[in-house]
């Protein structure tokens, strides 16, 4: 299993759970990281985080730490 | 019902994702015909606007921009009881106006899919048809309809197209009956739904709309168990905990489930409308973002931003205050010509010329830095220095979203703690609105550089790289940045303790910012502080002027001033009348008449000072010289600094006049820092200044929240007076701490050196 927090850049892959049932967990899924979408790891904020991505046509903006809640299958 | 009176108008809400292009079609519908306003107990704004159609009035009410309809606090509340018509204050909407990014459906039609499920008559606008097709992305609208069964309208807002046939819609939509909606949510979501309703009903309790079961299913979080909706009691919760339970089992687990269901909605919805390039476009605003977002690059270009930003302001700052100060002039002449001497003129110059003054010389500043701002915002860049600054901004517990309200400040808090509203969380917006005003502004800076002129050596170091008047002005920077950072964390841990928020956030595509909407922010922007601040600023500066002039007792004035300035008054009448004999060359007196003129200034200012001295402000600053004496402050000082309280650069004018040179001093004057420099302790020969004592009243202004300005726009933002005077009274405290360590520690380290 490998979390989005872990995707290298450039890699695309799968949601496959977001783990958690707090605010943070329940934002991630109104913006459309439910489980079997496709996403790509786009880049990283220059100190290192925090992460962007595409999803549902769409460029989204996750902290590291948030990223950590999503379990993904990369590509 | 009568016929002859005109139907009444029909109520339309608007809603739509963050940018979807909302305002821009809210202004282009409503124009002029807008009203903003606050709803009780919130910070959302409530704004209302009106245009015609055939005939026919409509009024728009703008809800904020939102991906989601899951009210989690009072805040996000307001828009589900605007469209479930819950709120006293308004009718239920009869058309709910959705705004849709066409770019972007799959995302658009989440919030879509909550609005329907409200069982309102809906209207679908859809607008940035074009953006999409830059995307590569062929959308098939009649295959939409069709699968939605909802009105759509295509719009382009930022062009004004399409505005015709969305009111049309709008018209045709509200004479329409109203239907059940169908819900995206599985059998066994449902069926616990309806049977929370026959709870309820049983119960005798009033029956909560479908959409506010579901939401208190679904609301995890506990801010709906705890709003004390009506109708729900302490079965009815121990139900919804019961149901959460029995879905989790079922394999619908809470709150994950209403993502699930939606997009599979969406997903159904949008099948076969939305055909994607096979190859993936490279489109213009992904190229700029690689750019802006780059590891060395975008942080490059992002300081070159923030430098732009910071020195327009600075610049148009300059002359239009030197206007301000001119036009002030002119007025005060004209006031002088006109108004004999006595309370009216001193009011109208020092406290109705001074306090109009006082509002619009920040204008200039806050206008330019509102036109920025949303510049930044209108473009796409605004959630990109967020992202860029994140890291950053988390250490002290904060989010990248507050960096630019904070850069901001230190041009003037006014705009900073305005451009907060970009902060989507209470707490973390609150802690940026209390801080901001410890940046160093640029009010502050005329009291820095009197100070640093006229007390800090000219010293170098470095062969001259490396002055001490520079690098006392950036320690004074520095320590409004680190007592920032200080506080920020300690409210972050105390009074402010939460939840990290979540930082996920949309990072819209690029686009050349529009005219029309970027003038129309800054101006609504600026409007809005003109009214509410300004209006507090001018009665704060008119009670100062009041205690400064009151009770003016003529007594209280040595006699002999008196008598001098009447002895030269009628000097000067004889020499005039002299002059002015025919025969004589006026050139041979000018010389002595200038003399006169002079003297007779300064024994007015000698009995101007001594009027203040006696008044209740000069009796204040007698009274408060026991606490502000560890300070290494005299009365003159503390007096100068309580008549600052409306703002701060007015210290300056104070202090001239206390010292006895008349109001009319800058920063640069020379004779005020002349007068500084020689001002002795009363009955002594011990001068009141010295180094320690200009550092400690810079410290005080560095730290303090004497401001009436941003006070009152504190009160603005936060909707309640509790901000504004707890900013004031931590800030304050902070002030005389830093004041006092300032002096004692100085005093010590210049009398042991």
């Amino acid at each position: 299993m490998t979390l989005m927090s872990e995707v290298a850049i450039g890699r695309r892959g799968r949601v496959t759970n977001v783990v958690g049932t707090d605010e943070i967990s329940i934002r991630l899924l109104e913006m459309g990281l439910t489980p079997g979408v496709e996403f790509e790891m786009i880049g990283a904020a220059p100190l290192g985080d925090p992460l962007e991505l595409e999803v549902r046509g769409y460029r989204l903006s996750v902290r590291r730490s948030e990223a950590a809640r999503i379990e993904v299958a990369v590509d | 019902m009568s016929v002859s009176s005109t139907p009444k108008p029909v109520t339309v809400a608007l809603i739509g994702n963050p940018n979807t292009g909302k305002s821009t079609l809210f202004n282009a519908l409503s124009g002029v015909r807008q009203q903003t306003g606050n709803y009780p107990g919130v910070t959302v704004e409530k704004k209302i606007g009106r245009m015609d159609f055939e005939d026919r009035a409509f009024s728009l009410v703008d809800l904020p921009g939102t991906y989601s309809l899951a009210p989690r606090s009072p805040d996000e509340m307001i828009a589900v009881d605007v469209l479930l018509g819950r709120r006293g204050d308004m009718t239920q909407p009869d058309v709910v106006l959705c705004i849709v990014d066409a770019s972007n459906l799959e995302r658009n039609l989440y919030l879509v899919s909550q609005v329907l499920e409200l069982g309102r008559p809906t209207v679908l606008a859809l607008n940035m048809v074009d953006v999409a097709s830059d995307k590569g992305l062929t959308l098939d609208i009649a295959r939409l309809r069709k699968q939605l069964d909802v009105p759509i309208v295509e719009i382009q807002a930022n062009r004004k197209r399409g505005l015709a046939e969305l009111k049309q819609a709008l018209a045709q939509a509200a004479a329409a009956p109203a239907h059940t909606p169908t819900s995206p949510f599985p059998e066994a979501f449902q069926a616990e739904v309806r049977s929370l309703a026959a709870l309820e009903r049983k119960q005798g309790e009033p029956v909560l709309p479908r959409y506010l079961i579901e939401r208190l299913i679904l609301d995890t979080g506990g801010y709906l168990e705890q709003a004390q909706l009506a109708g729900v009691n302490e079965s009815i919760l121990a139900e919804v905990k019961a149901a959460r339970e029995r879905l989790a089992e079922a394999g619908f687990p809470v709150p994950a489930v209403e993502a699930v269901s939606r997009y599979k909605w969406v997903g159904e919805v949008l099948d076969g409308v939305v055909t994607r390039p096979s190859q993936r476009r490279v489109t213009l605003s992904d190229k700029i973002d690689k750019v802006l977002t780059h590891k060395v690059l975008g942080s490059m270009v992002f300081v070159l931003v923030m430098i732009v930003l910071f020195q327009a302001v600075f610049l148009v700052a300059e002359p239009a205050s030197a206007l301000i100060d001119w036009m002030n002039g002119e007025l005060t002449m004209l006031v002088e010509a006109s108004v004999a001497e006595g309370a009216l003129r001193s009011l109208l110059v020092n406290g109705v010329i001074g306090g109009v003054g006082g509002v619009l010389v920040f204008l200039p500043q806050i206008f330019t830095l509102f036109l920025f701002i949303a510049i930044l915002e209108d473009c796409g860049y605004m959630s990109r220095a967020a992202y860029l600054m994140d890291k950053l901004m988390s250490r002290v517990g904060l989010s990248g979203k507050s960096f630019i309200p904070l850069l901001s400040s230190f041009a003037c808090a006014i705009p900073g703690i305005m451009a907060t509203r970009v902060i989507e969380n209470p707490r973390d917006r609150l802690t940026t609105i209390l801080v901001a005003p410890l940046m160093s502004c640029s009010a502050r800076l005329p009291v820095y550089t009197l100070l640093i002129v006229a007390f800090i050596p000219q010293q170098t170091y470095f062969y001259g790289l490396l002055g001490l008047q520079g690098i006392t002005l950036f320690a004074m920077y520095s320590i409004g940045i680190v007592t920032a950072v200080i506080v920020a964390f300690a409210l972050k841990r105390t009074m402010l303790r939460g939840a990290t928020p979540p930082f996920v956030m949309e990072l819209p595509g690029y686009k050349v910012p529009g005219l029309r909407i970027v003038l129309h922010r800054m101006l609504e922007r600026g409007w809005a502080f003109i009214r509410r601040a300004g209006t507090l600023i001018f009665a704060v500066t008119v009670v100062v002027w009041a205690a400064a002039y009151y009770p003016r007792n003529e007594a209280a004035v040595d006699p002999a001033l008196f008598q001098r300035q009447a002895f030269l008054e009628e000097q000067l009448a004889d020499l005039e009348t002299h002059m002015a004999f025919p025969g004589h060359d006026a050139d041979d007196h000018a010389e002595d008449r200038a003399a006169l003129e002079e003297e007779l200034s300064e024994v007015g200012n000698q009995i101007e000072g001594e009027y203040l001295e006696d008044s209740f402000l000069g009796r204040a600053g007698h009274f408060v010289e026991p606490v502000v004496r560890p300070l290494g402050w005299d009365w003159r000082i503390g007096c100068a600094a309580i008549a600052s309280f409306p703002a701060r650069e007015v210290i300056i004018a104070t202090l001239g006049v206390i010292y006895k040179l008349g109001e009319e001093q800058d920063e640069e004057s020379e004779t005020l820092k002349e007068t500084l420099r020689d001002a002795k302790w009363e009955g002594t020969n011990e001068p009141v200044f010295n180094i320690p004592v200009a550092l400690s009243i810079m410290v005080f202004f560095a730290l303090c929240a004497q401001c009436g300005a941003t006070l009152a726009v504190i009160r603005r933002e936060t909707n309640s007076w509790r901000w504004p005077i707890f900013t004031f009274a931590y800030m304050t405290a902070l002030a005389y701490l830093g004041a006092l360590v300032t002096y004692q520690v100085g005093m010590l380290l210049t009398t042991s050196a």
